[in-house]
């Protein structure tokens, strides 16, 4: 038997380690959302030869287009993100480009999103959001019928929800890295992945609070988790190859998708065994100090 | 079951050859040198095409690309409706969506995909062309507002009563009578031969317009065109002055009624605005396909080894399972038949890594048995029967949460987005098929298959 409920101080640590600098920067710079959520136009183009960046913001500047961000990925390739602009105006800014190079000029991407749209979208992918925690939630509470045990599988989701929103807005602050619809499906998908780790877990320790009600909580906590975090770790293992390969090679269109999924998992394997059993262990203290 | 297990697993061949070779590779060109010379077949999956009595039933069995996999566009357009009274609207946006469809139909694009969309007070049209090209092009020609014609005909009088004559914008002149001056277009029976015609009604100033134009052409063609096509030429009989008229003309009801749409859109007053449109290069399609599916081939591979080296024969036997797990989903994707995005292989691919997931949790139950002491076969039935609790409890939220983002009853206020959608289904899909694949297969495959552990009890 491993006893995990010393090292609480590591998982602290630890979880410290990525919430602190997480949640610092969801504070200090926020998210970077998308234009599935602001409105606007995403052009992403691949050409011959190179544009220089001052002829780029020439041109955006000559049809009064606000570039949000310009960003080159790959050699030549760019990405131009815009405020909503007219049709008309994107189309010469484009075409602009296209006669400032020679040689092929392939337009990749070209999104446009009305406002409308956008406040529309943000909505209900709110609305969905507030669904899917509300199901995993009852869930819980049907599975546990126990206020100690559902606290502490919230607890756990809130600290995922938190790594995951906190990395992102890192992201978005240094790699310019967005939020959009696809992030919070990622978001929504890992977070039922978690719940079931956690769900896992505390079975066990029930199962055997039932049968031997002398050893106290930690005790038995750390025996379910001796015996399950091998199946935890070898489970989201498999997933996390999977997942990992399709960050690594994957195309560039999911590529930010599967990292979202990626840190998705792995804080929601940590947080199951680390942060819901240690909080349970916390609040039975608190109870029995009462 | 247990009685038969060889039976399910004969069950299962058989299964498995049959997804197979509905997963075969679209026009795959397999060569076989045979004898000095070579055999060339091109391979496609087979398609189905049954036919009992009247019913018939036929499937082409491809795998369907979305477009940010095939590329092209999709175009949100939104009707002003300010103008049209609410009862109509409805029927408003359905005539914008058929007159968008024909003109899309112009493209001979493969599978376009146009929808109306009403969520609250917002009509929409959504367009979806694959592998459309000339973009700016499609976009003109989809935002345009029908445009309903009157034209005579302008060739000389022979000619024009032949029944040949075709009526085209070169040898036609406008009469000045537009769907402006339409008010509008019912369906309504012949009081003679109870036929179906088409009873068109003109605002007062189309109506006199329209009395000139008779006038001067009765016993002439009058062709009708919308979107710059002839819909019909049908003969002036006298003048008509009381600004109704009736198209015959040998209709069924339907036809009656789809040209009743049109001539209505043609004359409604809506105009429609793009409000979303994303464009997707095929190139970028092309190489985020080769690229996904690389990846998840690798990573397939890699979760395969794993299972192997961690579980022996055990992992080989849940590896078999996972192989017949693709096969099964990809034959479902063709056969439902799911939409494949990009998010959607990422669901696939995040599937595959949950789906050895129960053999996992059964293959250590097993273990824990297997060590108590017990008979290998008896621990593994164990193993399988004790693992259920977690395997069912794993997949539920997971399985809820992807109802939601599917969105099923396509409700106003969650997502309808074709890329969660996409991922949404295949997660679906792919989770309830593991459940099978990791219980029932698996299980299958040991029975019959398995001798036990290396030197241990049986």
């Amino acid at each position: 038997m491993i006893r995990f409920s010393r090292y609480i101080w590591l998982y602290v640590l630890l979880s410290s380690f990525v919430l602190v600098p997480g949640v610092f920067s969801l504070f200090r710079w926020g998210l970077r959302p998308s234009i599935d959520f602001t409105g606007g136009t995403v052009l992403e183009v691949m050409t011959e030869k190179r544009i220089e960046e001052s002829r780029i913001r020439e041109f955006a500047k000559n049809h009064a287009i606000d570039l949000v961000d310009l960003s080159q990925n790959g050699k030549n390739g760019y990405t131009f993100r815009m405020k909503p602009a007219s049709v008309e105006a994107v189309n010469a800014f484009q075409a602009d480009l296209q006669k400032s190079t020679s040689g092929k000029f392939d337009v990749l991407k070209k999104d446009t999103v009305g406002p409308t749209i956008g406040n529309e979208l943000l909505y209900k992918t709110v609305m969905a959001s507030i669904l899917v925690i509300i199901a995993i939630l009852s869930y819980v509470a049907y599975a546990f019928k126990s206020v100690k045990f559902g606290v502490a599988a919230v607890a756990s989701l809130v600290h995922d929800m938190l790594v995951m929103f906190g990395s992102f807005s890192i992201l978005g602050h240094f790699a310019g890295v967005e939020v959009d619809t696809l992030f919070v499906t990622a978001f929504l998908t890992t977070m039922s992945f978690s719940v079931h780790d956690t769900i896992v877990i505390f079975d066990r320790i029930r199962e055997y609070q039932k049968k031997d009600l002398r050893t106290n909580l930690a005790d038995l906590s750390n025996i379910a988790l001796t015996e399950t975090i091998g199946r935890s770790l070898v489970n989201s293992f498999t997933i996390i190859f999977m997942l990992l390969s399709l960050v690594l090679m994957g195309g560039v269109t999911v590529r930010w998708f599967a990292m979202a999924l990626l840190i998705g998992t792995i804080t929601g394997t940590y947080s199951s065994p680390f942060i819901a059993v240690p909080v349970l262990l916390l609040l039975d203290k608190l109870e029995k100090n009462k | 079951m247990k009685k038969n297990p060889k039976k399910l697993f004969l069950f299962l061949l058989i299964l498995t050859i049959f997804v197979a070779v509905i997963d075969l590779p679209e026009k795959f060109v397999i060569s076989i040198p045979w004898r000095g010379s070579v055999i060339q077949k091109e391979i496609n999956p087979p398609n189905i095409d049954i036919g009992i009595g009247s019913l018939r039933f036929q499937k082409e069995l491809k795998t369907h690309l979305g477009l940010d996999l095939a590329g092209g566009i999709h175009v949100a357009l939104e009707a002003d409706m300010k103008e049209i009274p609410v009862a109509s609207r409805m029927e408003a946006l359905e005539s914008v969506r058929q007159v968008i469809e024909r003109r899309v139909n112009f493209f001979g694009v493969s599978e376009p995909v146009v929808q109306h969309v009403r969520s609250g007070e917002t009509y929409r049209v959504i367009v979806e062309l694959p592998g459309v090209n000339d973009i700016e092009q499609a976009l003109s020609l989809i935002g345009e507002t029908a445009k309903l014609e009157f034209r005579e005909v302008t060739e000389n009088q022979e000619s024009t009563q032949s029944a040949f004559l075709f009526p085209t914008l070169a040898n036609t002149k406008s009469v000045d009578l537009s769907g402006k001056d339409l008010k509008k277009a019912t369906v309504s029976f012949n009081s003679n031969n109870g036929e179906p015609e088409v009873a068109i009604e003109f605002t007062p100033d189309g109506g006199r317009k329209f009395a000139d134009v008779t006038k001067r052409l009765v016993g002439k063609p009058l062709a009708i065109f919308l979107d710059e096509t002839p819909l019909m030429w049908p003969t002036v009989k006298t003048e008509i002055t009381d600004g109704t008229g009736v198209i015959s003309g040998g209709f069924t009801f339907d036809q009656a009624k789809r040209l009743t749409l049109q001539l209505n859109a043609g004359a409604l007053p809506v105009s429609v605005s793009v409000v979303e449109k994303r464009i997707v290069g095929a190139t970028l399609g092309a190489d985020s396909v080769a690229r996904s599916v690389r990846a998840g081939l690798i990573g397939l591979g890699i979760v395969a080894l794993f299972m192997i080296l961690k579980y022996g024969w055990l992992g080989a036997y849940a590896d078999m399972a996972l192989l017949v797990y693709s096969l099964l989903t990809l034959a479902l994707y063709r056969l439902i038949p799911i939409t494949l995005t990009l998010p959607g292989i990422a669901g696939f691919i995040l599937s595959i890594g949950m789906a050895v997931d129960s053999n996992i949790l059964i293959f250590e139950r097993f273990r824990e048995e297997y060590r108590k002491g017990k008979p290998w076969a008896i621990a593994m039935e164990l193993g399988f029967g004790k693992a259920w609790d977690s395997i069912r409890d794993a997949n539920f939220t997971t399985i809820m949460t992807s109802i939601v983002l599917y969105n099923p009853g396509n409700w106003d206020f969650l997502p309808t987005s074709g890329l969660v959608r996409g991922f949404a289904a295949t997660l679906f899909i792919g989770v309830v098929i593991s459940l099978f694949t990791g219980i029932v297969v698996t299980r299958t495959f040991i029975r019959v298959l398995y001798r036990g552990p290396k030197g241990g009890k049986s």
